[in-house]
């Protein structure tokens, strides 16, 4: 069913004192009424006079997800002229997307690109003279989401996604070439062949469904690039941040040749991390590009963790990237305290202004207090990056969860010993929502599939 | 030495299966329609398959049926074999098909063309189309007679600029080695026309009696047979039924085609035109599925009176001898006498998305087109084009709205918004899948969709009309009751949920809710149900495939729902989308080529994303409120 409900975050997702969840259609009322509680329990927001102000709490089943403030509006008197809820929450980024997701979980869709302004529009609300500043919002709105669901997803993920849609689409080019031919191709008892690969791809998506849980399923969060000489212990940290051993760690000086990136979820708030190549002048030429690699990287990073060998001294390639990183959002890390210190916190604190956290990524010391200093950068606004991110994952999950109730359907229609015709329409559905997720349309892709796989003939 | 003649108030071009379709509905609608055929013999040819409906195809006759047309009453008339297709699956793909004794389909219609009122029909190729200020006004033939008329519906197949390939051997003739027409091209591009070439093939007809069926396994017609129509009643085209024949190619059929590839006109590139991907010839399937070791092989009468039999699955553009060899090698056609070869048809015609929803060109007007030359394929999509391209001919002279069917209302609908929305490559074949709400659009209910719209048009008499009306009210009476009527878990019920393999009652349930179990229907719950009315088989069908499959059902209305929010929506017809800010290059370009007449239809132009919707949705809001000042 087409969810006409829409919602999204409308105020920056940064520790600002409140964070704003807006849903706008003519089930938002009740939708919110889903999950809202008032103090007695007893007050009930469907019977909320417009522009009210309503106290409670937002409760996803029985867990409490924030205290908050209800703002009712009534159409038409509303920015859209729809019925319109604007919950007031605590601000911070967990807590704003989760209400998010828990609103779409209770009925509303998340809202396309700049689709406020457009219903607030086409309802009659913005002044004609306007209309240019709205195809503008909506067509740069747009680009960016059209950048970052596709773009932001990681290849793996995207290509499982492509791969699941190949098997659901040849499942059904086998079915509609039964109909269109049944002479030739017979479709009977298909269901049970079917329930086999339906559950197969249940289950992917379902992981894919726990990774966008994690926030791991977009490959840009904070772009973050881990500086410092070789054997400086750039992987030990790394590897300390994720939890495995995906960086090869040695002690051989020059391992890490090329860049690695693994996203890290600190407190809900993704890094980006690009490992690299040690700085320093080399003949090597492979570990060369390794290094011209990690310059680069660092030139368009958000965030630059400087990792310093605590256990020799500052030479020319710590100067050189102590230099680089002047006037850079920086961290620096005095590394292997638990070795004997020739550099001190006292000899850095001379050469930079960024904040020093002493650690030992090997014994994972100090660990803790670089995610704190992390967060707090990222609350107090000290570390931003685009916060469209977080609706981009949020519209990518519910196509997950769109797609994964379609295919449900599917076992629902095998179960019930449909006839083969009726697995197609949730299976195509499925088809189309995961299409959206990556921009890709379905075109003829169905039409295209049976001859390519079948010889139709007359 | 040119004449002027009488006029009319609608020329067609074309007795064919569109021609026929569009001339019979003109004249029906009260205006003077001239319909002209290169040959009075060849109306409503069938010049490929012997067969009538199929996967789809049977739900567009049913259609055409509904609307008043022609097509459904001549082949229940004229059919020698006939299947309901997909008995198995849901009631949504249950398809009609039809053997015909085609010389018996051609003389039905031509004695329902030859007498119809306000219908003349005349033996001569046009020519030349005449039109003045953008406007048509009359038609010439090719003996120079000038026909002045209102409005022109072409139907020309695939007769225009048509040429046969067998092997090496090219022969300049529309089908069947009947006269091409040869002049209208020109003409139609002299009018700023675009023509595309396309191809289609057919297998050879071999002697019936050089065949040997007992190497063949016998496909035989329904015993329960179910009318096109929906004025026919089963008792009424009862009849004996002829059988048709299956058996397959083989490895050395295979070997055949291999070693003589490079005599086919189309692996050689001789054949310039694009052909269709759904029957394809022997030799494509022999290429593209090589993995395959055989194919099978229909033979199907031509008719109640001829030997001949055409061979599904076969058609081929290899030379003769190679034909001899390739079918030779078949089983039981180890004998086989061909009577007439297989041969590849290259014709032109048009991309259909110069064409408005309602069939009309967009650059002339009273010009109307329908059938193969459309881009299509196949006798139903051909009849569905003519009949809506007649209709609209003549609501155009009437000064009434054309009849626009959407796809939510039939398949008709679908095939011809495809047909003028996408760039089609090859000839345009109807499918079950190209219908995204099949569920609705069944071949059962085809009269409870479109009669009452045949009725509005006016092919579709009061009696028949209020026919359709009581059958309307039964059913959703009827439907009312079973969900009413509450069964209790008693002895007798039980006795009967377990004969039929059904688990018991725990608590009372109502009918709607037994009929719903897979395993249960209508008619076998008649005995726990004392109160039931008598009803028509037709009525009680309907009853139980609303209640079955209800869920599936109401989700689709909801789709259609908002569907119709963008369809509804028009696009006026001289916007210059170049000067719409916001709208991406390609959209531009995309939307002025096509013109599409809703946002609906804009929306299913490839290469126009959701994002482009939005910013015409809002530049339609713009350019609404900027017109309400004016007014």
């Amino acid at each position: 069913m087409v969810k006409d409900t829409i919602a999204a975050i409308s105020t920056g997702m940064t520790r600002s004192g409140i964070g704003k969840v807006r849903v706008s259609g003519s089930q938002a009322i009740e939708i919110v009424d889903r999950i809202y509680k008032s103090p007695g329990g007893k007050k009930h927001l469907r019977d909320a006079e417009s522009h009210t102000i309503h106290y409670g709490y937002i409760y996803d089943g029985d867990v409490l997800i924030d205290e908050v403030l209800v703002l009712i509006m009534r159409a038409p008197k509303s920015y859209t002229t729809e019925d319109m809820v604007e919950i007031d929450c605590h601000g911070g980024v967990v807590v704003m997307k989760k209400i998010l997701e828990t609103v779409i979980k209770y009925g509303a869709r998340p809202a396309q690109p700049g689709e406020f302004t457009k219903r607030a529009f086409l309802n009659g609300r913005i002044d004609l003279t306007q209309a240019e500043a709205v195809i503008d919002v909506i067509n740069a709105k747009n680009d960016y989401a059209l950048a970052s669901s596709v773009k932001q997803l990681r290849g793996s993920v995207l290509e499982k996604i492509r791969h699941i849609r190949k098997n659901i689409i040849g499942s059904v080019a086998f079915i509609e070439a039964a109909l269109d031919d049944p002479e030739h191709i017979n479709a009977d008892s298909f269901g049970e062949e079917l329930k086999i690969s339906v559950d197969e791809n249940i289950r992917e998506l379902q992981k894919l469904l726990d990774l966008a849980d994690n926030g791991r399923m977009l490959k840009e969060g904070i772009k973050t690039v881990i500086l410092g000489k070789p054997n400086a212990g750039k992987s030990s940290l790394l590897n300390a941040l994720v939890g495995d051993e995906r960086a090869i760690v040695t002690d051989i000086a020059g391992t890490t040749r090329d860049t690695l990136e693994e996203s890290i979820n600190v407190h809900g708030i993704l890094l980006n991390v690009v490992d690299t190549a040690g700085i320093r002048h080399t003949q090597d030429v492979v570990e060369k590009i390794g290094v011209s690699k990690a310059k680069s990287s660092a030139k368009d990073a958000d965030l630059i963790i400087y990792v310093v060998d605590g256990s020799t001294a500052l030479d020319e390639n710590d100067m050189e990237i102590l230099e680089m990183i002047r006037d850079r959002k920086a961290i620096v890390l005095l590394n292997k305290i638990d070795l004997n210190l020739v550099t001190t916190k006292a000899i850095l604190e001379e050469k930079t202004h960024h904040p020093i956290v002493e650690i030992s990524a090997r014994e994972e010391q100090g660990i803790d207090a670089l995610e704190e200093l992390l967060k707090n950068m990222f609350f107090d606004g000290n570390l931003s990056f685009n916060d469209q991110i977080y609706i981009t994952n949020v519209r990518q999950k519910t196509a997950i969860a769109d797609a994964l109730e379609s295919l449900k359907l599917v076992l629902q229609s095998i179960e019930d010993q449909m006839p083969e015709d009726f697995f197609s329409i949730d299976l195509m559905n499925a088809y189309e929502t995961l299409g959206t997720m990556i921009g890709e349309s379905a075109g003829e892709d169905l039409i295209d599939t049976i001859f390519s796989d079948f010889c139709m003939g007359k | 030495m040119a004449y002027t003649y009488e006029s009319y108030d609608v020329a067609v071009v074309g007795a064919g299966h569109a021609g026929c379709e569009a001339a019979l509905a003109c004249a029906r609608l009260g205006m003077s329609t001239i319909c002209f055929t290169v040959s009075i013999e060849s109306i409503a040819l069938m010049p490929c398959n012997p067969n009538i409906g199929g996967s789809s195809k049977g739900h567009l006759v049913r259609e055409i049926d509904a609307l008043g047309g022609q097509m459904g009453k001549v082949i229940d008339k004229t059919f020698i074999q006939s299947k309901m297709l997909n008995q198995s699956k849901g009631p949504a793909v249950h398809s009609l098909r039809a053997q015909a004794d085609k010389s018996e389909y051609t003389k039905q219609m031509r004695l329902v063309m030859e007498n119809e009122e306000n219908l003349t029909l005349k033996q001569a190729e046009i020519v030349d189309i005449l039109t003045e200020d953008g406007h048509v006004t009359g038609v010439v033939t090719h003996t120079g007679g000038i026909y002045p008329c209102r409005a022109v519906v072409l139907a020309t197949g695939t007769y225009l600029r048509a040429r046969c390939l067998c092997g090496e051997t090219i022969t300049y003739t529309g089908p069947n080695g009947l006269q091409a027409a040869n002049h209208l091209t020109q003409a139609l591009e002299r009018l700023g026309i675009e023509l595309v070439r396309f191809k289609t093939g057919t297998p050879a007809r071999i002697d019936g009696r050089t065949i040997d069926y007992s190497q063949m396994t016998e496909q035989k017609g329904d015993e329960q047979l179910v009318p096109f129509s929906f004025t026919n009643r089963p008792g009424d085209i009862e009849r004996d039924q002829v059988s048709c024949w299956l058996t397959y190619t083989n490895e050395k059929t295979h070997e055949i085609i291999r070693s003589n590839l490079d005599r086919s006109p189309l692996y050689a590139g001789v054949i310039e035109g694009t052909g269709p991907r759904y029957c394809p010839s022997i030799e494509d399937k022999i290429v593209k599925f090589a993995d395959k070791d055989r194919h099978q092989v229909f033979i199907e009468p031509e008719g109640l009176y001829t030997n001949e039999m055409y061979i599904g699955g076969m058609s081929s553009s290899l030379p003769e001898d190679v034909q001899y060899q390739m079918y030779r090698s078949v089983k039981g056609l180890e004998n086989a006498r061909i009577v007439r070869n297989a041969y590849a048809i290259e014709y032109d015609c048009i991309p259909a998305t110069q064409l408005k929803p309602s069939l009309e060109f967009k650059a002339i007007e009273g010009l109307f087109s329908g059938g193969q030359f459309n881009g299509s394929s196949g006798y139903e999509e051909a009849a569905a084009q003519g009949l809506i391209a007649g209709i609209n001919a003549a609501m155009k002279l009437q000064g009434r709205e054309p009849l626009i069917l959407k796809r939510s209302e039939a398949y008709i609908g679908v095939l011809i918004d495809d047909l003028v929305t996408k760039e089609t490559h090859e000839p345009y074949r109807m499918m079950t899948s190209r219908a995204e709400y099949r569920l609705l659009l069944r071949q059962d209910n085809a009269d409870l969709r479109l009669t009452p719209i045949g009725h509005d048009i006016g092919l579709i008499d009061d009696e028949r009309y209020n026919r359709l009306i009581e059958k309307s009210d039964q059913i959703q009476r009827e439907i009312q009751r079973v969900k009413n009527v509450n069964i209790g878990a008693g002895h007798q019920v039980q006795e009967l949920l377990e004969a039929n393999g059904s688990t018991p009652l725990k608590t009372a349930a109502t009918l709607a809710e037994l009929i719903r179990r897979p395993e249960l229907n209508y008619d076998v719950l008649a005995p726990i149900d004392p109160e039931r009315p008598s009803l028509s088989k037709e009525v009680t069908d309907q009853v139980e495939i609303n209640i079955k499959y209800e869920g599936y059902i109401t989700r689709q209305l909801h789709q259609v729902e908002q569907f119709k929010k963008l369809e509804s929506r028009k696009l006026p017809q001289d916007m210059d989308y170049s000067q719409i800010r916001g709208l991406r290059i390609e959209a531009q370009q995309k939307l002025n080529g096509i013109r599409p007449a809703s946002v609906g239809q804009a929306s299913r132009i490839a290469g126009v994303t959701p994002a482009d919707i939005s910013v015409l949705l809002i530049f339609m809001e713009q350019y609404r409120r900027g017109h309400q000042k004016d007014i």
